[in-house]
């Protein structure tokens, strides 16, 4: 046992977690704050400068509010729901190479937590965790709302998986591994990104992510006219805090994984990789907020349809194209 | 297809294109309490009571304001000064009743009672919304210049 290297992990560990959730935190911020610039408003403005210390008050808000447990819920169940939103969202962000190995104290460091040689399987895996807890929450609330949201994202969630899988599939075929790191190291020049090798693919995985987290214009399991708030209506305080804070990891992560499969990860030219990592993914999460201001939400039929009818087909040819040419 | 295509292809970039042109754009909200709209020329507002370059009221309590006014807002008593000249004792409006017509306005022979710009006077107390002389006759000296010549030409040119 090397008790340096456990250190090292533990401290990487410990800074990815920190920086995610700060990040989580200010993606609110910047929603609220971009959104409201799409509607011509100024958004939070009287906390801080330019209302930058609203995720902070947010934050003492959802504390300091009552934690009602309403009675007619399963409480086990119903506890359980935020940390099984929140838990898998975090965890996926473990396997994303965000910088080159540097050396510190005559140390190498992998500026990755875990070099994981099934990389793109574990992600897979943990973000299809997530569905798990809608469900639940749904579920277990005993309310008419929750449960159709619950019911919505599963099947919504499933649908949507098989293309992005498919889509990773692409990328998987093209790099010939699994591992995140070698993927990334295969795009370190702008001519080999995947995303330009093979649009397609990138169009159906950004459009499948977007589905899994629950965004616009794919937003149904919280559709706010039609289910009030979807399968959190019966939560409050922190544990309604802890779906809100998933969503957002959910977000930074799919983000993440987008510009490590497609936009050749942290490479790029001058500056550090952290920081072009960062601009990569804070360029995606714009986007993520551009479009929940500019798309309305999709019907249920037409959610369904888009997936099961064009989309997954569409992935399928692609990865026979690919394999094609790859032979 | 052909209309699907449409969608996605035509429609959805205007879409992003559309907010992203408003996004850039300066945004309407006013922050209230720091910064004001400015009112509008004929904005009617809470009421002043103006006086004669020399210092004196113009008001001469005729009642005409008080007959004028729709909602029965305008109390006044009338008293003699020691010249023989008439002048209010007693002059309230109350602000509560007030519909900010400008009927009063209007009515007054003496140019004597005005509606101003001023919108920010809400109480929680009803008392204190009835406005007496003292409350509603403009500051001696004044504090701002007098704009009973800008009424005149532009909210009441039908008078000239």
């Amino acid at each position: 046992m090397n008790w340096t290297l456990i250190l090292i992990q533990v401290v990487k560990v410990i800074a990815v977690f920190a920086v995610l959730l700060t990040c989580c935190a200010w993606m609110t911020w910047l929603e609220r704050k971009l959104v409201a610039r799409i509607q011509t408003r100024l958004g939070p403005m009287n906390t801080g400068y330019q209302g930058l210390l609203q995720p902070i008050a947010d934050m003492f808000k959802l504390i300091f509010k009552e934690d009602i447990t309403p009675g007619h819920v399963d409480k086990w169940i119903y506890n359980l729901a935020p940390l099984a939103a929140f838990i898998p969202a975090t965890l996926s962000i473990a396997v994303v190479p965000f910088g080159d190995s540097i050396t510190l104290f005559g140390e190498r460091i992998d500026l990755v937590i875990s070099n994981l040689n099934v990389g793109i399987l574990y992600v897979l895996a943990v973000t299809s965790l997530g569905v798990y807890a809608l469900i639940m929450a749904g579920w277990s609330s005993n309310s008419k709302y929750s449960l159709l949201g619950g019911l919505r994202s599963a099947a919504q969630m499933i649908s949507y998986e098989i293309g992005m899988g498919l889509a990773i599939v692409v990328v998987v075929l093209m790099s010939g591994t699994l591992n995140l790191v070698e993927i990334v190291d295969k795009q370190s020049s702008v001519l080999d990104w995947f995303v330009f090798k093979n649009p397609v693919a990138f169009v159906i995985y950004f459009i499948c992510a977007i589905a899994e987290t629950n965004r616009n214009p794919f937003d149904l399991p919280e559709a706010e006219s039609e289910l009030v708030a979807g399968y959190n209506t019966e939560y409050s305080s922190m544990k309604f805090g802890m779906f809100f804070v998933g969503e957002y990891a959910n977000m930074i992560t799919v983000g993440a994984i987008a510009t490590t499969l497609f936009f050749g990860g942290w490479h790029g030219p001058i500056l550090p990789p952290i920081v072009w990592f960062a601009i990569k993914v804070a360029v995606f999460e714009v986007f993520f907020i551009w479009m929940r201001g500019t798309l309305p939400r999709l019907r249920y039929d037409q959610l369904m349809a888009f997936g099961w009818k064009i989309l997954l087909p569409l992935a399928v040819l692609n990865v026979l194209v690919t394999a094609f040419f790859k032979l | 297809m052909f209309e699907f295509l449409k969608r996605t292809f035509i429609a959805i970039p205007i879409g992003f294109y559309t907010t992203l042109k408003n996004m850039l754009r300066k945004p309407v909200t006013f922050q209230y309490p720091k910064e004001k709209v400015p009112m509008y020329p004929r904005y009617r507002g809470l009421h002043f009571l103006e006086r004669y370059e020399d210092g004196s009221e113009r008001c001469v309590c005729c009642g005409l304001c008080a007959a004028a006014c729709p909602s029965d807002a305008i109390y006044m008593e009338p008293e003699e000064t020691e010249n023989d000249e008439r002048k209010a004792r007693v002059y309230e409006i109350n602000e509560l009743r007030c519909i900010f017509c400008g009927f009063c306005e209007e009515a007054c022979p003496e140019e004597a009672i005005f509606l101003g710009k001023e919108y920010e006077f809400s109480d929680d107390d009803r008392g204190k919304m009835i406005y007496t002389k003292d409350d509603l006759l403009v500051k001696w000296p004044r504090e701002k210049p007098s704009h009973i010549k800008f009424i005149r030409e532009k909210r009441r040119p039908y008078l000239k």
